[in-house]
C-alpha cells in the first residue's frame, strides 16, 4: 500500500486526485474503486468530484460519510431521490430495500424508472444507477419487503436508516425496529402537494404521536397520488438530515416535524 | 364559545385555513370535525394549543384547534 500512497501523494492536485487517477491506481495496484478511496480519504487528500463538497465538509467528514452505512427502506418516488443523492454525497454503503418492479405510474415522479426499466427490479436499477454515478459506493440491495420478522438483519450495522416507504403498517414497523436496535431513523412522507419530515432519534416516540389517529388504510395520497416534485422536495430535506446524524453536525429535526404545502407555499414546524 | 380553527393540508379545500368560530361549551374535537365535515379515516395530528390530543378531548374557550391530515405516501 505504500507504493499506492506515494503515487497519490505525488499525483494529489491541490489536494484532489482526480477520476483518471482514481481509476489507473485501482488497475495498477488490482484494487476496487472504493478501496482506493479509502486510501486517498485516508492519505487527507480528496477525490475530486467531492471538490464542490470541501468548503462545507472537511476531508475528516468525507471520510466519516464513506465509512457510513445507511439502509433506505423503499426505492420509489422518495427512495429514489434518496438513494442518488447518497451516493453523490459520498456515503460509502447504501442498503436498498423494496420487493417491487417499475412500472408504467412510477415515470410521472420516480427517479430510477424510465420506459426501458419498466417491468424490472427496483434494488437492480438502483444498483446500476448508484454504480454509474460513484462507482466508489458500495450497494447491497434487497429484493426484499420490509417487515418485522427480516428487520435486525437489514438494518445490521446502520448508522442511519431512512424511511421511504409508502405505507403506515411499514413506517410504524421500521420506527420500531429502528427504536430497539438504537438507530436514528430519518422519516419521510408526501402526498399530493404535501409532506413532511422528521428525524426520530433512539428513544424518541415521534412515529407514533404522528399516527396516533390512525386506523389502518392510506392517508391523502390514495386520491392525490404524487407529482414529481414533492417526493423530491422531502428527500432532499430527508438526506440533509441523514448527512448531519453521519457527521453529528447542526440542529436535527428531532422531536418537530417539518410539514410543507407547496400549493400555499407554507412550511410549518410541529412540535411531536 | 370562540375556538380558532386552523386547517392544513387538503382540509383547507373548500373551508378555510384559519377560523375563528361559535361552539357550545363542552364541545369536543370530533364534534368540530363533524361539523366540518372532514373524513375521519383521513385524520392525522390533532393538536389544542400546540399540544396533541385525541378526538375526546373537551375545548375550552379561546383555544386553539390544527387539524392535519394523515399523510403517508412515499
Amino acid at each position: 500500500m505504500n507504493a499506492l500512497q506515494d503515487l497519490l501523494r505525488q499525483q494529489a492536485d491541490e489536494g484532489l486526485i482526480s477520476w483518471g487517477q482514481q481509476q489507473a491506481a485501482a488497475q495498477q495496484f488490482g484494487l476496487r474503486i472504493s478501496e482506493v478511496e479509502q486510501e486517498i480519504l485516508g492519505l487527507g487528500l480528496l477525490p475530486t468530484r467531492y471538490q464542490r463538497n470541501r468548503q462545507m465538509i472537511s476531508v475528516a467528514q468525507q471520510r466519516q460519510l464513506f465509512s457510513s452505512r445507511v439502509v433506505v427502506v423503499g426505492a420509489g418516488g422518495l427512495g429514489g431521490y434518496i438513494l442518488e443523492q447518497l451516493a453523490r454525497l459520498g456515503v460509502g454503503q447504501i442498503v436498498t430495500i423494496d420487493d417491487d418492479i417499475f412500472e408504467e405510474n412510477n415515470l410521472n415522479r420516480q427517479l430510477l424508472s424510465s420506459p426501458a426499466n419498466l417491468g424490472r427490479v427496483k434494488v437492480e436499477v438502483a444498483v446500476e444507477r448508484l454504480t454509474e454515478i460513484n462507482p466508489a459506493v458500495t450497494v447491497y440491495p434487497f429484493q426484499a419487503r420490509f417487515e418485522k420478522q427480516n428487520a435486525a438483519k437489514l438494518l445490521a450495522n446502520a448508522d442511519c436508516v431512512v424511511d421511504a416507504v409508502d405505507n403506515v403498517t411499514a413506517r410504524l414497523d421500521l420506527a420500531a425496529a429502528s427504536r430497539e436496535l438504537k438507530i436514528p431513523l430519518v422519516h419521510g412522507a408526501i402526498a399530493g402537494w404535501y409532506g413532511h419530515v422528521t428525524t426520530v432519534l433512539p428513544g424518541d416516540d415521534s412515529l407514533q404521536t404522528i399516527y396516533r389517529n390512525w386506523k389502518g388504510g392510506k392517508g391523502i395520497e390514495a386520491s392525490l397520488g404524487n407529482p414529481s416534485f414533492t417526493p423530491a422536495l422531502a428527500a432532499s430535506l430527508q438526506v440533509s438530515e441523514v448527512c448531519k446524524v453521519l457527521l453529528g453536525q447542526g440542529k436535527l429535526l428531532s422531536k418537530r416535524k417539518l410539514s410543507f404545502d407547496v400549493l400555499d407555499m407554507e412550511m410549518v414546524e410541529v412540535l411531536l | 364559545m370562540k375556538i380558532t380553527v386552523k386547517l392544513f393540508a387538503t382540509f383547507r379545500l373548500g373551508r378555510f385555513d384559519i377560523a375563528s368560530r361559535d361552539y357550545p361549551p363542552e364541545t369536543k374535537v370530533i364534534d368540530v370535525v363533524k361539523d366540518l365535515d372532514l373524513p375521519e379515516e383521513q385524520l392525522g395530528i390533532l393538536m389544542v394549543n400546540s399540544r396533541h390530543v385525541d378526538l375526546d378531548r373537551v375545548l375550552v374557550e379561546g383555544e386553539t384547534l390544527a387539524i392535519f391530515p394523515l399523510v403517508g405516501g412515499g
